[in-house]
């Protein structure tokens, strides 16, 4: 694991991240949550912040390919890891088919839990490449939509799942 | 459907335009929006409930580096801005001058050069308070000697905020006299909150070189906020731009205007740089418009089986302020819809409103204003009558259902509903239902000590305000508006007065386009939110936006479709009767395979127009909706109680929607699965509630409970399609139908299934210890 | 939502850790974090220095080792809810790793850094006290092992030093006919315990051999139900005596009333999530032996 230096005279460490295959670098105060180091040190907005108690999963990033809640993970935390954010599902142009199925099944509405779900989902299906829908459910179980009554979510990662095994 | 595949008009399932920044992180919501110089605002909110304020002492966090400004009550009376009108005539203190009123209030603001620094500054600001007694129910504040909370306002000797009835006493009366049988429920429908996973919030940037203010606004309504911005800020309403940018979820949280976007436009109007206000879940819930927080009692009037009469008393808990946005006329909003789906000739309301020491609100969360109150109220005092005349649920809603023939049928409080066909969409729910086979499941199951229930809930609400003359919000009349241009290259553009908060209108309004004129939805952008840039009108909420800007949308399109027939007419060289339009084509009668299609239309428009024709292809038009429509639909669920825990889960859930005719199938259902699951989380779990002291349990997400996808049980959609006889298109609305129509259905099925130990009412939310309690008292705990 | 400034040290080794909680006042341990910094984003506790443990080498894996099982203290829930290791006779601790707060919190959090923070809503209590785990803890004086039963003093407070660190928990082999169950009441996921029962059982022939109860949200510490579990031990599981047993369990329970149920609702959820418990456990140990 890369080594965190000693925090500067200002009290700000130099964090180095690779995020969506880039390396990138800062230096932030140690109380920076990994949510906001991502939106406003880095500029990537697509992830999203909901609530303030840990509960609602809208800031799920994956962290050396684990799902995590990037506002309780401190961005000093990070350092020496390799972030996937929504921005970086993308390659070359071509949408991930977790992408392409939230947009073919209708698993989004206002987009807000989105970013969070498709990762989460992501990280999941590779794991358990045939879920059933329950199995599905329990994995989602840390995130909060508003909108969508869950059910479309569902069939958008059973739809991915189903291309990715063709695949 | 009668556009094709490549134009995809109303009825087609299309896939959605606005999918693709969504799922690509690229949403632009208004925290994404970084201006140069911006600053940003942190509120400090009161942690009492009601307390006099004695003193406040910014010094030290005015000295905190990165400190920009700090600002109270003090310094906003100066400007005239410590207090603002609501959209309900009353005034709400935008930060506390003489006293708190309610926990969680605005008492003074930083603005910083960063949000970590300005809540640093927070800690640093000291405020010493003189607690009050607090109240915190209508029960307490009407009580003798109640302490006086708006005793800033002039002529309010007590907590009474507004008397309002509906419907007729004597004829009512007259029922209830002559009646075989009363049914009576006293019930509450707890204070929740629409909490959608976006806080509120904003960004103003007045130019201080210009005086122009530019601010982007989580609103439901942006042209109502740049006109009520210009009253109460005293700006030139020419001078305000109010862009309301992509929102994650309104469901009416992000009607009212806000103490902090008042703040932070002062603030950037003095400091002279953008002040950004980014809201916390904490303050979204303590402070921000609440929902429901409504004391029933309902009285059904029975005779030879037919109901005759019916009797709804009303306390309505208004917080500390006045501030519900609902048509003015209606202090009750549409609570008195409550007669719902049933022939029932008398009805008499009765409403009063109350202050207590809690945060302002009450009509929000997806309720179709008070709506949701008035279902929940009809539909479970029609399942206990059922119960108490020994009669099946469903029978005797058939017994009493408006019949189609009655249609449109004139109800005992004044309404007007267009159509419906109640029974078709009972028989479709309950045989998808296997309704006769549950029941008998139902039978050996509690021969097993197992309990099974089933709830039915027959709703009809009330959407679409809605015609001028009756609704106006804040006085401005509920019409709304549609600006269509086509471009020469045969593409459009189609600009709103609403704005969704992702109800898909970049693509459902784009196939009405498609359907009227045949241009291919892909081929129509559509732009809501931006006042500089779109026709004036009233918002998205209580599901308005199909009924009236549908409607707006539909004329126009047609309108254009005239001026169009007239150019192809002329590129025909024929005369105007003789042309026919199908599906994107213009030709003359009998001769369709010389058409001009409405891409050649369209580039005539503009190089090759009939003589003394003005050129271009487009209009704009403020639509005034004759009535409001009347969606409807029965929802059936089936739980199991856990006799040891009080748990229940719900085991089956069909839902049949009549919402006339579906643009897009694909996000109708997800609207329907959405409110759904609201419906259950609302009868489930999600709770509001203040201890004596007025403190607030339910201000963040750990209290205040939001279903995951592993709560949340799985949906069947079942449909019916009854037209708006007055609407252009034959649509009605649907967003908020299954918010409106399910907590009964649940509540229904938990009660069903305790029914019979004695059990008849329990208050929601049904957490697991309530249901548990109710079937202890009952004898059938585990 | 903004944490207060405190200072960041993150030491690759035990000593460096013991050292930097020595030196300083007002630090505290990070493990996975989940905890300790949604209080900090509340600012209802001021920290003033962080010790983020996560570098430490060492303090991985789940082990069978010196009669039992090893766990150390960077194994996160979900590798405890997917370790083939704690199932059968180790059943219990897979069955409450699956129910502690939510899927993505479960790969941050850690089994020791919830026993350090001793909530009494915190499910690896009761699981712990059930299964007889203790915790190898290290200071400046060197190493000791404390019985969780021992641990808590009440919420949020152990029998710690502020410069000891767990670096492990241990968790004795109960046999191979052994089994047990996590029962959790909560309203939705990730909601605390209204109650739980954590729940033991080794088989020894007809009658039961050793048992454990735990229960979680119903005291100031996780409470285990030793007069239950005396009650059950060396009787057989007949419905009486299991019954019986959950009564007792219930009574062992101190819960208090709130907005997730009253006094007298928890006791009962305690009783009835003993019993289903029981039977559950019982049932598996007896499989066990197959």
């Amino acid at each position: 694991m890369t080594q965190l230096e000693s925090p500067t005279t200002t009290g700000l460490h130099t964090v180095e991240v690779t995020v969506n295959g880039q390396a990138r670098s800062a230096q932030v105060e140690a109380r920076m949550l990994l949510a906001h180091f991502l939106r406003q040190t880095l500029g990537l907005t697509g992830t999203h912040i909901g609530c303030d108690t840990t509960s609602c999963g809208a800031c799920a990033v994956l962290v050396d390919g684990t799902p995590v809640k990037s506002c309780t993970v401190l961005a000093v935390q990070a350092h020496g890891a390799e972030i996937t954010t929504v921005e970086g599902l993308a390659k070359g142009g071509q949408l991930h088919p977790i992408q392409q199925a939230f947009h073919e099944e209708h698993g989004l509405q206002c987009g807000f839990c989105t970013p969070g779900m498709m990762l989460t989902s992501v990280a999941f299906l590779k794991e358990n490449p045939s879920p059933t829908d329950e199995e599905i459910r329990w994995a989602l179980s840390g995130q909060i939509c508003r909108c969508t009554g869950y059910q479309n979510i569902v069939n958008a990662v059973q739809a991915a799942a189903t291309t990715m095994r063709e695949a | 459907m009668s556009t094709t595949h490549e134009v995809r008009g109303v009825g087609h399932s299309v896939k959605r335009k606005e999918d693709a920044r969504f799922i690509q992180g690229r949403g632009q919501y208004f925290d994404d929006i970084t201006l140069p110089g911006m600053l940003h605002m942190e509120i400090l909110r009161s942690p009492y409930a009601h307390a006099r304020l004695k003193s406040i002492d910014t010094t030290a966090a005015s000295a905190l580096p990165g400190v920009v400004a700090v600002v109270t009550g003090e310094l906003m009376a100066q400007h005239n801005l410590a207090w603002m009108p609501t959209l309900s005539g009353d005034t709400q203190a935008v930060l506390v001058t003489d006293k708190v009123r309610y926990q969680g209030q605005e008492v003074a603001c930083v603005i910083a050069e960063s949000a970590y620094v300005a809540k640093d500054a927070l800690e640093l600001i000291e405020v010493e308070y003189e607690p009050l007694d607090a109240v915190t129910s209508p029960q307490q504040s009407s009580a003798e000697g109640a302490p006086l909370i708006r005793d800033e306002k002039e002529g309010q000797t007590d907590n009474h905020v507004y008397h309002w009835e509906a419907g007729d006493k004597d004829s009512t009366d007259r029922a209830f006299a002559e009646a075989d049988h009363v049914v009576a429920l006293d019930t509450f429908y707890p204070r929740c909150h629409p909490a959608p996973l976006e806080c509120c919030g904003c960004i103003a940037d007045v130019n201080p070189a210009t005086g122009k203010a530019t601010i982007y606004l989580t609103s439901q309504a942006p042209h109502a906020h740049r006109t009520l911005f210009a009253i109460v800020a005293g700006l030139p309403e020419q001078n305000i731009r109010i862009i309301s940018p992509d929102l994650g979820g309104g469901f009416g949280n992000k009607v009212p205007i806000y103490p902090g976007y008042v703040v932070a436009t002062a603030a950037s109007l003095l400091i002279g740089r953008p002040v950004k206000w980014v809201e916390d879940r904490t303050g979204n819930l303590i402070s921000t418009g609440f929902a429901r927080d409504y004391h029933m009692r309902g009285e059904l009037a029975v005779k030879d089986g037919k109901m005759t009469g019916l009797r709804a008393t009303l306390l309505s808990d208004q917080g500390a302020f006045y501030a519900d946005a609902q048509p003015s006329k209606f202090r009750a909003g549409l609570f008195h819809i409550v007669t719902g789906s049933y022939d029932i000739p008398a009805a008499h309301v009765v409403a009063d409103g109350w202050y207590t020491n809690k945060a302002p609100g009450g009509v929000a969360y997806r309720c179709s204003f008070r709506v949701t109150e008035a279902s929940y109220l009809i539909e479970r005092l029609v399942d206990n009558a059922a119960h108490e005349l020994d009669v099946d649920a469903t029978q005797f809603r058939l017994d009493n259902f408006i019949q189609p023939e009655q249609f449109p049928y004139h109800s005992a409080t004044g309404f007007v509903y267009d159509s419906g066909n109640y029974p078709e969409a009972m028989r479709i729910a309950l045989e998808k239902l296997g309704y006769e086979d549950l029941r008998r499941e139902q039978e050996e199951a509690r021969k097993e000590g197992r309990l099974l229930g089933i709830g039915i809930s027959s709703f009809t609400e009330v959407v679409g305000a809605g015609h001028g003359k009756e609704y106006d919000i804040a006085g401005l009349r509920m019409f709304d508006s549609a600006e269509l241009r086509v471009h020469p290259t045969g593409k459009a553009i189609l600009k709103l007065g609403v704005k969704a908060q992702g109800q898909g209108h970049e693509t459902t309004f784009a196939q009405i386009v498609a359907e009227e004129l045949g241009i291919p939805y892909e081929d129509v952008e559509v732009q809501e939110g931006d006042t500089d840039n779109t026709p004036y009108g009233l918002g998205t909420y209580a599901s308005r936006s199909t009924p009236v800007a549908g409607a707006a949308t539909t004329v126009i399109s047609r309108k254009l479709r005239e001026k169009a027939r007239e150019i192809a007419a002329h590129l025909l060289e024929a005369s105007a009767d003789d042309i026919e339009f199908e599906a994107g084509r213009f030709f003359v009668k009998g001769s369709p395979e010389s058409a001009k299609t409405i891409q050649d239309v369209a580039f005539a428009a503009y190089t090759n127009l009939p003589d003394g024709m003005e050129a271009g292809l487009e209009g704009v038009t403020y639509y005034d909706p004759p009535n409001m429509t009347f969606p409807f639909g029965t929802y059936a669920v089936v739980v199991e109680v856990d006799r040891g825990t009080g748990q229940w889960k719900p085991l089956r859930v069909v839902a049949v929607d009549d919402c006339g005719v579906r643009i897009n199938p694909m996000i109708v259902e997800g609207q329907i699965m959405g409110g759904l699951t609201e419906g259950y989380a609302i009868a489930a779990m999600q709770l509001i509630d203040f201890d004596e002291d007025g403190n607030c349990i339910g201000s963040n997400f750990t209290d205040y409970l939001i279903p995951t996808a592993w709560e949340t049980p799985e949906f069947e959609i079942g449909e019916l399609s009854t037209p708006s006889p007055h609407h252009p298109l034959g649509a009605k609305g649907v967003g908020e139908s299954p918010t409106v129509g399910s907590p009964a259905a649940y509540v229904n099925a938990v009660i069903d299934a305790l029914w019979h130990a004695g059990v008849k009412n329990i208050d929601m939310p049904l957490t697991p210890d309530k249901v548990w309690a109710a079937m202890n008292e009952a004898g059938i705990a585990e | 939502m903004y944490p207060s400034r405190f200072e960041y040290l993150a030491p690759t080794s035990v000593e460096e850790v013991i050292a930097a909680l020595g030196e300083r006042e007002g630090a505290k341990v990070m493990a996975g974090g989940q905890s300790l910094i949604p209080v900090l984003k509340l600012r209802v506790a001021s920290v003033d220095t962080v010790v983020d443990i996560n570098r430490v080498a060492g303090l991985d894996g789940i082990e069978e080792a010196d009669g039992g099982l090893r766990i150390g203290a960077l194994v996160r829930h979900v590798e405890a809810e997917r370790s083939p290791l704690l199932t059968k006779r180790y059943g219990l601790l897979g069955a409450t790793a699956r129910l502690v707060a939510d899927p993505l919190v479960r790969n941050r959090g850690t089994i020791c850094g919830s026993l350090a923070h001793a909530d009494p809503q915190g499910d690896w209590g009761s699981a712990m006290l059930a299964a007889r785990g203790s915790v190898v803890v290290r200071g400046p004086n060197g190493e000791r092992t404390i019985a969780v039963d021992e641990l808590s003093l009440g919420p949020f407070m152990t029998t710690l030093q502020p410069d000891e660190l767990i670096t492990e928990v241990r968790v004795p082999d109960p046999g191979p006919r052994t089994g047990g169950a996590y029962l959790k009441l909560e309203r939705k996921v990730g909601d605390f315990a209204t109650a739980a029962v954590a729940v033991q059982v080794t088989m020894d022939n007809g009658s039961v051999g050793q048992v454990g109860i735990g229960l979680t949200g119903v005291g100031a510490t996780n409470v285990r139900a030793t007069a239950a579990e005396d009650a059950l031990r060396g009787s057989e599981p007949t419905d009486e005596a299991i019954a019986g047993a959950a009564r007792l369990a219930a009574e062992a329970a101190e819960p208090q009333s709130d907005n997730r149920g009253t006094a007298d609702y928890k006791r009962n959820v305690v009783r009835v999530y003993c019993e289903r418990g029981l039977r559950t456990a019982i049932s598996a140990a007896r499989a066990g032996e197959e």
